[in-house]
């Protein structure tokens, strides 16, 4: 009787503890005291990673054959499946904002210009990893073509998917933000190609953005903007993108 | 117990640094373990190697429909067991959940990554800097070569044979010999700080997308990615597994004393001749 008894109350206290760490991680002044820890992080990784150091890349051997696809993959925006079913031949790829000559890109332009091609491990913030090869255009290059504006300090990327069709408040679309480091990183492409195929709807067709040295949700599918900006707290909820809107970290290097 | 016998003598055992850092790594340890089973329940899957062969995982927890009914499985290599209500199928019997760990293992008990990765890695820098103040104190006070590092005679065979058979049998040390750690402890210490916990760090960071362009050999030190994954998660139970039996020995070889001794940092020791 007294064994269970104090079971009983050891599961109460333990019951109570729980409670209050639940408290604790919906509290917004909890959450934004652990916070302090992402920019801890990104500070030291910009220190001690070389601006231009590359992302690990892999053989042709080693591609997985299984690469999952996450998030939306199989976009119902109405504008979209018009897109698709017209082969992407009116898909335009915008490049505005802050910048000297807005572009407008289609896929037979993009395709035209500077590439990479690079065979790289995707890291899921869920947790997994698959290797894929990827061919794009090369960002930096296109940048320079568009002419960045002085104040311009990241760049938004605007998808065609929406993925949180309830939000009442307008952030349902997926959209991501990167700062300039990235921008420029020589692996940073607008890929158009997976394992020498075009690439497929469920990963982001015509085209997405790999930011080989962040998690996967960095990697923005079905891009059909690109904006600079000299601050990203105006799009969405404000924290740079559909997944950092819902809690994860603007920096996704760890 | 506040008027020492003549018997027992108090030794100061613990410097404040030693102490200090003993129970902020607890609490880091204890929001680590527990953030970290939330970030393992967002894909509750094990590989080796850099990718995730998502047909073929070396361990996993999930739910799966077995003659009509929801059951919770945990496969590990080739084995498989039902684990309905604590891995894989968890919760209150009429809303049972697919999970990997069950809400009370979890920080916070319902699902929420971003949370547990808050969590995770702002107590991954409290445990990095409190480790780096735990160790600069205790090399500069000497407590590292003093009184971690087995003595000679500690580790001749016969000795270390002696410790293995008191330990089984429960008993511990008295009088002038409790003034050390014996020599199981010294080397599960010294086993704990220089590798277990380093490697739970190391591979963490193998994890890390950034840190992997500008280290890309840390992945591959474990074998990839994934297994760096895999190490992390079975890091973390030999971590747990070591504080069990520590505080399994804490509670057998006096709990009042090793708990005060670990506050105050006096321990008592008991001369040989006391009755005990």
């Amino acid at each position: 009787m007294t064994v269970s008894r104090r079971n009983g109350l050891l599961l109460g206290a333990a019951g109570l503890l729980l409670g209050a760490c639940d408290k604790l991680s919906m509290n917004p002044g909890v959450q934004r005291g652990l916070s302090a820890a992402e920019g801890l992080t990104r500070r030291v990784q910009r220190l001690v990673i070389d601006r231009n150091a590359l992302a690990q890349e892999f053989t042709p051997a080693e591609i997985s054959p299984d690469f999952r696809a996450n998030g939306s993959i199989g976009p119902s925006d109405p504008d979209y499946r018009a897109l698709v079913k017209g082969g992407f031949t009116d898909w335009r790829l915008a490049v505005d904002g802050l910048v000297e000559r807005p572009l407008s890109l289609s896929l037979d332009e993009l395709r035209a210009q500077p590439a990479r091609t690079q065979i790289t491990r995707h890291d899921c913030v869920e947790g997994w990893s698959s290797i894929g090869k990827w061919t794009g255009a090369k960002l930096g290059p296109l940048l320079d073509r568009a002419g960045l504006k002085p104040e311009a300090r990241y760049l938004v990327f605007h998808c065609a998917d929406t993925l949180d069709p309830n939000a009442t408040d307008g952030a349902n679309k997926y959209y991501e933000s990167i700062d300039l480091v990235d921008a420029y990183h020589p692996q940073t492409i607008l890929a158009y190609a997976m394992n020498d195929r075009a690439l497929p709807v469920k990963h982001g067709a015509p085209c997405r953005v790999r930011i080989e040295r962040q998690l996967g949700y960095k990697h923005a599918k079905y891009l059909m903007r690109i904006e600079a900006v000299a601050d990203y707290a105006g799009f969405g909820r404000g924290k740079g993108g559909f997944w950092e809107d819902r809690g994860y970290e603007w920096y996704a290097g760890i | 117990m506040s008027d020492p016998t003549p018997a027992q003598v108090l030794v100061y055992r613990h410097a404040v640094v030693t102490r200090v850092t003993h129970w902020i790594n607890l609490l880091a340890l204890i929001v680590l373990l527990l953030s970290g089973l939330q970030i393992f329940n967002a894909h509750p899957a094990l590989y080796w190697g850099d990718v995730s062969r998502f047909a073929e995982p070396w361990a996993a927890m999930q739910a799966k429909d077995v003659d009509g009914a929801r059951v919770g499985v945990t496969k590990v290599g080739s084995l498989a067991f039902e684990t309905t209500g604590l891995f894989g199928l968890s919760g209150k019997p009429q809303a049972m959940e697919a999970r990997g760990f069950p809400a009370w293992a979890t920080l916070p008990t319902y699902r929420d990554l971003g949370a547990g990765r808050r969590w995770h890695f702002f107590f991954a820098w409290l445990f990095v800097l409190n480790g780096l103040v735990y160790l600069t104190g205790n090399l500069v006070n000497g407590h590292l070569k003093r009184d971690l590092l087995p003595d000679r005679d500690q580790l001749k065979p016969r000795h270390l044979w002696h410790e293995i058979a008191d330990h089984a049998r429960l008993r511990f040390p008295k009088g002038e010999e409790a003034r050390r750690y014996n020599a199981l402890q010294k080397l599960t210490y010294l086993a704990v700080i220089f590798l277990l916990l380093p490697a739970m760090v190391l591979t963490g960071l193998s994890m890390s997308p950034g840190m992997n362009a500008a280290l890309p050999w840390l992945p591959e030190l474990f074998g990839g990615r994934q297994s760096a994954r895999t190490l992390h998660f079975i890091s973390a139970g030999l971590i747990v597994a070591f504080v069990a039996v520590h505080v399994l020995m804490v509670l057998v070889s006096g709990p009042i004393n090793s708990l005060k001794s670990m506050i105050t940092g006096r321990f008592a020791i008991r001369n040989e001749g006391a009755s005990s």
